[in-house]
């Protein structure tokens, strides 16, 4: 483990810029945090985490997979993939980082998607613990330590100094560069930080939800339950649950014609639109009920069946906070693992 | 001063039945009028659609004009009126949010009108040039 | 620091049940802290007293979800309607969206709502419960040992720090006194933009709107948005974008949205309460406002049922729209 004071943050910061594209929390204007890219004077957030999510980074909000140009009767097809160049999150937190692991076994398996799969490989992830959980929190639920973020690099804040510890090849890589800054010492500090933090979060409200009743192989269970009628008569369907969710990963694929050629792209779209995966023949879910019902079973039952018991959600709470009528995966998963018990 | 001088791109709406023939009237009576001006021709200003305004501008416009009937000589009685009330909110909304006033303009010519169209569009034009490419509400992949 | 309580409304609302004039109620419902509250339909005595909560942060309007939940419940809806609720319901009358027969609105006092960033701002994250006492609300948290007493009044919505009228313009019954409207200075964020140059008031633009994600939650919860295709969501509009792809794409929407709710828009302040992003899209739609009342008068959406809303009305000697331009407020 290496630590260095805090008083040096921005020479550190200024070192790995000099070999990569750094990002870090900001504070913006509004009193939120969201990824910046670091230059000279930029100042790393306190803010517990972000409102967008950093799989901005891997997966973005819109990006262009090939461009066409026709003259006469000849197509022209352009590529336009570009090197990804190597960059650096820094200040990712434990839920955030989880959610990488769950894209990518969306992104990485079988069919590998090149633009994902060459932002990841050159993106390394520097993680830090949460030393002042919000209510909104439930990572636990979810099998993830807050107090011991799994990012190439694990990093641990104090009042005056920070700690790192690498945990992959590329975490090495990026500590090495660092070495000049930084020194050895032992983990006596941060376990008393661990500590802490799983003091805290046993005071959480929601620390003793679980997901027993949920899983792979429950779809008969939950799929015609009363329940998701009552749960889904005032959701709005306006997206913000899956654009601020680190692991909700539907796109959309579309063509933008410039006047002058046209331009393929790909954006994220949101199951709870009613234009969702709308086929030849119509719509396949009608209902608000049945977007709204589809959203949840995925996260709790579709994705751990075919995902060795995974589920998508990492308990970040942005949905609890976003949500403009404050209906959530908590409430959801309360009512129907409720239900299951009885 | 540079050989390509800078020439903006305008659109113009011109209804069909007063703007429409004060510019057809323009070019009997062989006035000048920039050749960069565009018109589109509608059956009234009242057809044009703030999403339209919106749209020339993203597809390269750098100033967009309205032509109509004078108001209280509409062909269709009333249309005008809500072009002008239309106009005035879309403007006022464009100039809030920082474009440039110039590059939009509301003109009432009639189809005998045809020197003031001409003068209208020099005028127009001119402001235009004066102020440059339209940066503030261009859509970058429309650019050729 | 409500005058009216949880009790009462309850009350209220079982008699009406119990005397059969209603056979659901809208109303919020309590969720998982006591700051998150999500609106509900509630069919019974048991589950208003289980779940019914009244509280500083019951913002949400019920107008909307009147167009939906008539068509499912049986008999009447009983909608508790907050001041600036009410004109939202009578805009939605002028244009034909529910039945009136359906809904049996029953008003309430408001003295405003507080928002929970605001709280955190003052108390920061982590709070494990929020208690109301009169004046002011004693939040607890996590990590400090005393409670912290916050006055609502230091941290109210946005839209509530301008309140525009404490009357109710619709009701089948009322509780508590009537109010009266009030002469706000909700135009003052407006008139400071406009003061700016244009170059300015770009800059401030392109800061807000560039951090849109297009959730479009403002748009789903607006209560003038109530097309059934809207044109965001038609792909043969052009303007169907799902993500703004450049600054152009951001601005698209709110313009053209703010557009089609110009002289519709009842000031309610749902879209800037919902935006996750803080957006402050209520400064967009009160520079219509503003607008409307100089150019054509004073004009106040749902004031009445059956008014006629500027765009879709004309005098003979309105304002040319070069004219716009030179009332003196923005900068040459």
């Amino acid at each position: 483990m290496r630590k260095c004071s805090l008083d040096k943050i921005n020479l550190v910061f200024a070192e790995i810029a000099k070999s990569s594209a750094l990002y870090l929390p900001v504070d913006q204007n509004d009193g939120s945090a969201a990824y910046k890219k670091w230059e000279e004077g930029t100042v790393w957030s306190n803010a517990l985490n972000t409102v967008r999510s950093p799989k901005d980074f891997f997966f973005p909000q819109t990006e262009d997979l090939m461009k066409f140009k026709t003259s006469g009767k000849n197509i022209e097809i352009i590529d336009t993939r570009s090197e990804a160049e190597d960059f650096v999150v820094f200040g990712v937190r434990a839920c955030d980082v989880k959610s990488f692991d769950i894209l990518d076994r969306v992104f990485l398996s079988e069919h590998v998607d090149s633009f994902y799969g060459s932002r990841r490989e050159h993106g390394v992830i520097v993680s830090v613990a949460c030393t002042r959980p919000s209510e909104t929190c439930f990572c636990k639920t979810f099998g993830i330590d807050p107090s011991e973020s799994a990012g190439d690099i694990s990093a641990w804040k104090t009042e005056t100094e920070i700690f790192f510890k690498a945990n992959t090849q590329k975490g090495e890589e990026l500590l090495n560069k660092l070495s000049s800054l930084t020194e050895e010492c032992d983990e006596t500090v941060v376990n008393e930080q661990k500590a802490k933090i799983n003091a805290v979060m046993n005071k959480l409200p929601l620390k003793d939800l679980n997901t027993e009743a949920f899983g792979g192989g429950k779809t008969n269970e939950f799929f015609n339950s009363p329940l998701w009628d009552e749960l889904s008569q005032t959701c709005l369907g306006c997206g913000t649950c899956t654009f601020v969710c680190p692991t909700c990963q539907c796109y959309d694929i579309k063509d933008f014609n410039t006047g002058n050629g046209v331009i393929r792209f790909r954006c994220w779209d949101s199951c709870m639109y009613s234009e969702f995966t709308k086929m030849a023949h119509g719509n396949n879910r009608l209902t608000q009920k049945e977007r709204f019902r589809q959203r949840f079973m995925h996260k709790l039952v579709y994705y751990p069946e075919n995902n060795d018991g995974l589920f998508s959600c990492v308990g970040c709470g942005r949905c609890i906070s976003k949500c403009p009528i404050s209906m959530n995966i908590v409430k959801v998963m309360k009512k129907m693992g409720g239900a299951v018990n009885e | 001063m540079q050989v390509n001088e800078y020439k903006p791109l305008i659109v113009a709406f011109c209804c069909n039945w007063c703007s429409y023939a004060g510019a057809d009237l323009a070019g009997n009576n062989r006035l000048n009028y920039p050749a960069e001006v565009k018109i589109i021709r509608v059956p009234c200003s009242c057809r044009v659609n703030p999403m339209f305004v919106l749209r020339a501008f993203q597809r390269g416009a750098d100033g967009v004009i309205i032509c109509g009937c004078h108001p209280g000589d509409c062909h269709y009685t009333s249309g005008n009126y809500y072009t002008r009330r239309r106009m005035a909110a879309l403007f006022s909304m464009l100039d809030y949010l920082g474009i440039e006033k110039e590059r939009t303009r509301v003109e009432w010519v009639s189809a005998a009108e045809g020197a003031k169209f001409a003068a209208t569009m020099n005028d127009f034009v001119e402001k235009v040039t004066a102020l440059g490419e339209n940066k503030r509400l261009e859509d970058l992949r429309c650019k050729k | 620091m409500q005058k009216i309580t949880r009790e009462q409304l309850i009350e209220k609302a079982v008699s009406l049940l119990a005397d059969g004039t209603v056979s659901c109620v809208l109303g919020w419902s309590k969720g998982e802290f006591d700051y998150d509250v999500t609106p509900a339909l509630f069919n019974n005595e048991e589950e208003l007293k289980a779940n019914f909560v009244f509280n500083d942060f019951c913002g949400v309007n019920f107008s909307k979800y009147l167009i939906s939940k008539t068509n499912k419940c049986d008999g009447k809806i009983l909608v508790f309607l907050k001041p600036c609720d009410t004109y939202s319901f009578n805009q939605l009358l002028t244009e034909h969206r529910f039945d009136r027969e359906k809904v049996y609105a029953v008003g309430i006092p408001c003295e405003g709502m507080a928002d929970i960033a605001k709280v955190k701002q003052i108390c920061g994250d982590g709070i494990s419960s929020i208690a109301f006492d009169g004046e002011k609300m004693a939040v607890t948290t996590l990590y400090d040992d005393a409670p912290v007493m916050i006055s609502t009044a230091d941290v109210l919505a946005e839209r509530c720090v301008n309140c525009k009228s404490k009357k109710h313009v619709a009701f089948d019954e009322l509780m508590g006194d009537e109010g009266e409207v009030i002469d706000s200075n909700r135009f003052d964020e407006v008139e400071k933009l406009e003061a700016m140059t244009p170059d300015e008031r770009f800059a401030f633009w392109q800061n807000e709107l560039s951090r849109c994600i297009r959730c479009n939650a403002c748009r789903d919860v607006c209560p003038a948005c109530t097309c059934e295709k809207c044109v965001f969501d038609n792909p043969n509009s052009g303007v169907e974008n799902k993500s703004p792809a450049n600054s152009f794409e951001e601005k698209m929407f709110h313009i053209i949205r703010a557009f089609h709710v110009a002289g519709r828009c009842t000031d309610c302040g749902e879209c800037s309460r919902v935006c996750p992003q803080n957006i402050p899209l209520h400064l967009l739609n009160r520079k219509f406002i503003k607008d409307m009342n100089e150019f054509y008068g004073e004009y106040q959406a749902g004031a009445e049922v059956g008014l006629r809303a500027p765009l879709v009305d004309y005098t003979l000697t309105d304002i040319e729209p070069g004219e716009v331009f030179d009332r003196g407020d923005s900068d040459a």
